[in-house]
Order: structure tokens, then C-alpha cells, then sequence
């Protein structure tokens, strides 16, 4: 299946289009340069070297060692690698501290440790506000004795609002508890610095930056307690058996590279871009709303209320134009209820069935917001019109 | 990305029959904004019961336009008592099938034909009484204050859990927590009291869970045929046995949870937590 030309792709935070000098660098691990990087051999050795040079351009974004990080197959699995490494460590201790909003990945998981083990396990999920920020005050209560980890995501996948982590991380180390942060969304689109941090493991996916889908990083601070999720060989240092994904890795690794490069372009032009798609839709469309905080949000997300319609149908009809967004409608979904972040945050159901998430990455130009901007309006008003609530 | 048939796309992008018909002779409503979709059918029916004119308003996906819109075509020109005849499959096969998870829709659009011939025959169809509490999920008082009593519910937190009450913007807490207290009195005044700082030894722990279990439970299990004993207690981890018909009852779960670990919180520890042995 080829890919459509005419594809206006905002919809980046579900996933990126590898960049061609990605693919060029990953290129020959799939072809010539197939030798298992613990080889003794030299035609092994070299791609032991392809890796440890990924490494070291990985650990070059995060502001980390190249030993704090390990390959992982994608944000799922660091995020699982992360928080049963420390209950595994601490198990007399009972208690993790998440939020209401996180991915799947993170929510999914503490809701199972909690169920699957007759409650054993106690989870704290902090509150978020209107604009999806965090209570500072209710995340100190909540720190204990009992505390395993604190597991926060760094941005939200759906609104952008970036959480406080650092000062999170600090307030857990003072009390000795593990912080964990799902930076997926972060890595890349705002700087980061760990080793200035006092964030003990982060976890990060390769096809949110422009990598292929299938690979992802967990970084572990020197010195943390560490257990393995994947038990096997020695690959990793010990932490991760399994055969490296090579070809992945190195594109990652090249990946990293260029979000460095880039890191300017996204905070200023992207950012630029998105705010003019923001304001135009925001101000040309009756009845619509931004769902997150207005300025400590990523750069390149907007998340956008078009209230009386819903979600599927927005989305099917600017399918129609090329444009690809997401939706925090039930339909979009498959459940009955609208997204638990904007749920979290109180977002009126009226609102929460109506929300598009736009999200742009560097390769999005002024013609495609152009466009973007031009055609929504006919969209929403065209549906508010078999719309029984819409009294327009 | 849901598979649509040609049909229904055709029918989501270029929807028939979209507004309202003028005096219209039967009128249907369903559905809800916090359900994510609803409809409203206006029809016009002539003096020989044969509907003339149908016309549709729908929010929702593009499976309940496309049912919406092909329903106003099925039923233009057919009469009255054929048109109650038609069934949720019979919209589906005129799409040519939905996902199942969209059955919903066409489900939607019977309903909402049901309740226009309803109207047009000035039958009032057994609708939802009381006062709407849960204006996201339109959960009436009625409905809350039976679930209350049925389930035994003691939280706003079960209330929601059990009618969806207050699952969505949550404004209506307030509101849940009046109604249950004036549907079980003082009882859902769950009230921890304030426990020494002195910590129990485990051997007054276990004399005290002893002590709360022979008083406060065995009673209200053994006038159901069954009966509790406990087995171990491990720090906060309180470990029972349910014999007797509590032994293979179905609820024996929520007995534990919302029973026995609610008085043992109540009159020992607030950190408890009651295990089944298994």
C-alpha cells in the first residue's frame, strides 16, 4: 500500500514518519551488516559498535551515561521493565503513586497489580484540575513509607500538559522512594537533562521521534536497584536478555541525533504552527474549546473541543480532505465513555465526545495548517446541522 | 479505524432527509449527549396512516447518521403499522451491515421510530419517571435511590459505580450524597474513629479482630446459614474463611470487601485488608 501524497499527517503523537536519514542509517543492519553484536567475530563486532554508538547519541539527548540506557522493544515495555523493577525491589513496600490521566501502559498496569493480587498493592491516582495540571499538596500527602514508586508521565499524550516532574522527582528522593517518569511524549519535543535530575528511571518509545515502531529506551540512574523484566542472556548489561534489535536501535540511535538537531525548530516553528492552527480554529469556530493548559503544554500538541458533534464524524470527514488528527470520543474508542484524561479533568461530555487532537511534528507546513484551517469550519458546521442539540 | 460498508459511508457523507419536518405528526427522541449519540425523528403521516415525510437530526458517529439517514428513507411511503414493524437488523442489512460494536446505532433508530409512532398514536411508552440527577448520564433520582436499595450501597463512589452516577463532570456528587443519606439514614455515615497512636501489638490485634467478627459479623452471617473464622494476620493482611453457605456463595467477594473489611476498618485498624483463604 503506497502512501498517499496528498496525507496531511497531525497526528504525531500516535506515531511519526521515520525520517529518511533514519531509514538511510538503518538500512544496512537489515541488509549487509547482519552479524549478532555479541559475536566474537569482527563481522559481529562492528555491530556491537553500531549499537554502543546509538547508545551514546541516545544518552546525548537525555543528558544521560550511555550505561544508564537500555534497549527496550517499545514504551510499553519500559514502562512495565520500570515499575515491576521496583515493587520486585522494595516488596514490603505496598503503595504506588500514579496519576488519573497516564497512558495505558502505566494505568493498565497499576490498576492489574492492584486487582490481580486481592489488593495487596494500594494505588494512589492524583487528581488533575480543569486544565489538567496536578495538586502539588496532594501529591506531598500522599508520599509514605509504604511508597514503591511514584510512576508520573513527563507530557500527556492527548492534552500535551507537561507535568512537573523534576520537582516531583525531587520531593520522592528526599523521602528515598523510586520516581519513574513516562517521558514518550517529552523525549524529543522539549529538552532533558537526567543527570541533573533526580528521575530514577524514564522511559521513552523510538516511533514517537521519528524511529521505527518496536523499539524503545528505559533509562535506569547509575546506582538505582534494578530488576529485569526480560530474563535471558547477558545482553544490556544484564538488564534486558534478548537479541538487540539492531536496525531499530541504530535508527533510534540516529533518531536522537536529529531530534538534538531539531529541538529548536519544534520549540519555535512547529510551535508557531501550532499555535496559529490553535487560535484560528479556536476563533473561527463558535462553541469550540482547548482541552490542557494553555502554555505548559508541548509544543507541537493541540487538543481542541467542537462541542454538539462527535468525534468519529469529525474525524471521517476530514479523512476526506487527507487530514489525519484523533479523537477522545467513546465511538473513536470502542467504549461507551470519552476519554479518562478529559474525563479526569472534567471536560463536559458535551465537549469530550466533540475533542480532536492535532498534533504536528517538524515535517508539517504553513499550506498543510493552511488547509487544515480552511476546511474544519465547513466540517463542524456541516455535522451541527443534523446535530439535535446544536441550536445555531 | 472502524470497517464501514460503501453504504454507510454513503450515507454518513451525504445524509437524506436531515432536519425537521414541519407539524409533525409523531415525534421521537433518544439518546443523550453523555451516551455519545442521539436522535430525533419527526415524521408526517397522512390520513390514511401512510408516513409522508420523514426527517432526522443525529449527533453521533458516523454509524448513527448513516442509520439515521437510511431509516427516513425505509419508512417514507410505507404505512404506520408496517414502519412498526421494522426492526434494528432490518436498518443494519439496509446498510449492509455495521461493525458490532456500532449495533447500538441502528438499535438507536428503532427506538426512536418506536417512540415517534408512539407519539403519532398518543401512547405514552413506559419512559424513564423521577428527577434527572446525573444530567451526563441522565440517571433520575428514582433510578439511584432503587439502585441504593437493591445493591445495598453505602458510597457515592458505589452509586457510580453501580448507575454511573456521577461518573462524568461529577457535579452532582453533592446531590448522590443527600440521597443517600436520606435513603439508608445514619448508616452511610461511615465514620473511622480517630485510633490511638500507641501501635497494637499483633496479639491485641488479633484479639480485637476476634473480638469486632464475633460481635459484628458472625451475627448478620449466621442468620444467613453461614458462618467466618479467621486464619491468619500478617501486619495489615487480615486472612478469613466464609463457611457454611457464605463457603459457596457467589458474593463471598464483596461479603469480604464490603462487609467484613468495611466493620474490621471501622472498629480495629483503618489500613486492614481482608483476604479470602483460598
Amino acid at each position: 500500500m503506497a502512501a498517499n501524497p496528498n496525507v496531511i499527517y497531525m497526528d504525531n503523537n500516535a506515531t511519526t514518519r521515520v525520517a529518511p536519514e533514519v531509514v538511510e542509517a538503518m538500512m544496512p543492519y537489515l541488509t549487509e551488516a547482519y552479524g549478532n553484536p555479541s559475536s566474537m567475530h569482527t563481522f559481529g563486532g562492528v555491530v556491537g559498535q553500531a549499537i554502543k554508538e546509538a547508545r551514546g547519541k541516545v544518552a546525548a539527548l537525555l543528558g544521560a551515561d550511555p550505561e544508564e540506557i537500555v534497549f527496550t522493544s517499545c514504551g510499553t515495555e519500559s514502562d512495565s521493565t520500570a515499575i515491576l523493577s521496583a515493587i520486585r525491589t522494595y516488596p514490603e513496600k505496598r503503595h504506588i503513586i500514579t496519576t488519573r490521566v497516564e497512558h495505558p501502559a502505566v494505568k493498565n498496569l497499576c490498576e492489574t497489580l492492584e486487582t490481580a493480587t486481592g489488593h495487596k498493592y494500594r494505588v494512589t491516582k492524583l487528581k488533575v484540575d480543569a486544565e489538567g495540571m496536578l495538586d502539588m499538596q496532594e501529591y506531598e500527602a500522599a508520599l509514605t513509607e509504604d511508597t514503591a514508586i511514584v510512576s508520573v508521565m513527563w507530557a500527556n499524550n492527548e492534552t500535551g500538559v507537561i507535568f512537573p516532574v523534576e520537582e516531583m522527582a525531587r520531593m520522592a528522593r528526599q523521602r528515598g522512594i523510586l520516581f519513574h517518569t513516562d517521558a514518550v511524549q517529552a523525549v524529543g519535543k522539549i529538552p532533558i537533562d537526567l543527570k541533573n535530575l533526580d528521575i530514577d528511571l524514564l522511559s521513552c518509545s523510538g516511533h514517537k521521534l521519528h524511529a521505527p515502531k518496536g523499539v524503545g529506551i528505559l533509562y535506569v540512574k547509575r546506582g538505582t536497584l534494578f530488576v529485569p523484566f526480560m530474563v535471558g542472556g547477558h545482553q544490556e548489561h544484564g538488564r534486558r536478555g534478548g537479541t538487540e534489535n539492531v536496525a531499530s536501535i541504530v535508527a533510534l540511535g540516529r533518531a536522537c541525533e536529529l531530534a538534538m538537531e531539531k529541538m529548536e525548530e519544534e520549540n519555535s516553528r512547529v510551535k508557531k504552527l501550532r499555535d496559529r492552527l490553535e487560535e484560528s480554529l479556536l476563533t473561527s469556530i463558535p462553541k469550540s474549546m482547548l482541552n490542557g493548559h494553555k502554555t505548559l503544554r508541548l509544543p507541537n500538541t493541540a487538543n481542541i473541543s467542537f462541542e454538539y458533534v462527535e468525534g468519529e464524524a469529525i474525524l471521517l470527514h476530514m479523512n476526506q480532505h487527507g487530514i489525519c488528527a484523533s479523537s477522545g470520543s467513546a465511538c473513536t474508542s470502542g467504549s461507551l465513555e470519552p476519554s479518562h484524561v478529559l474525563r479526569a479533568m472534567g471536560v463536559p461530555f458535551t465537549a469530550a465526545h466533540g475533542s480532536i487532537r492535532f498534533s504536528l511534528s517538524i515535517y508539517n507546513t504553513e499550506e498543510e495548517v493552511d488547509l487544515v484551517i480552511a476546511k474544519m469550519p465547513t466540517i463542524i458546521a456541516n455535522l451541527r446541522k443534523l446535530s439535535p442539540f446544536w441550536k445555531g | 479505524m472502524w470497517e464501514y460498508t460503501d453504504k454507510v459511508q454513503q450515507h454518513f457523507l451525504s445524509p437524506q432527509n436531515v432536519g425537521e419536518v414541519e407539524d409533525p405528526s409523531g415525534t421521537g427522541d433518544v439518546g443523550s449527549l453523555a451516551c455519545g449519540d442521539a436522535l430525533r425523528l419527526t415524521l408526517k403521516i397522512d390520513a390514511n396512516d401512510i408516513i409522508v415525510d420523514a426527517k432526522f437530526k443525529t449527533f453521533g458517529c458516523a454509524s448513527a447518521i448513516a442509520s439515521s439517514s437510511v431509516l427516513t428513507e425505509m419508512v417514507k411511503g410505507m404505512p404506520v403499522d408496517e414502519a412498526a414493524k421494522i426492526t434494528n437488523e432490518d436498518i443494519a442489512q439496509a446498510l449492509g451491515g455495521l461493525p458490532k460494536e456500532k449495533m447500538h446505532c441502528s438499535v438507536m433508530g428503532r427506538e426512536a421510530l418506536e417512540a415517534a409512532i408512539a407519539d403519532y398514536r398518543g401512547l405514552t411508552l413506559p419512559k424513564a419517571e423521577g428527577e434527572v440527577v446525573c444530567e451526563c448520564f441522565g440517571v433520575t433520582d428514582i433510578e439511584i435511590i432503587r439502585a441504593i436499595k437493591e445493591s445495598n450501597l453505602r458510597s457515592v463512589e458505589e452509586i457510580t459505580n453501580f448507575t454511573k452516577a456521577g461518573g462524568g463532570c461529577g457535579k452532582c456528587e453533592d446531590k448522590l450524597r443527600v440521597l443517600l443519606e436520606t435513603t439508608v439514614g445514619g448508616k452511610a455515615q461511615i465514620v473511622i474513629p480517630q485510633m490511638p497512636q500507641k501501635k497494637m501489638t499483633a496479639l491485641q490485634k488479633i484479639k480485637k479482630i476476634e473480638e469486632v467478627l464475633e460481635r459484628e459479623v458472625r451475627p448478620g452471617l449466621r442468620k444467613d446459614g453461614g458462618d467466618i473464622e479467621l486464619v491468619d494476620v500478617d501486619g495489615d493482611f487480615v486472612t478469613v474463611a466464609l463457611r457454611g453457605t457464605c463457603k459457596s456463595c457467589s458474593k463471598s467477594q464483596t461479603t469480604i470487601k464490603e462487609y467484613v473489611e468495611k466493620k474490621l476498618r471501622e472498629f480495629v485498624l483503618p489500613s486492614l485488608i481482608v483476604e479470602e483463604n483460598s
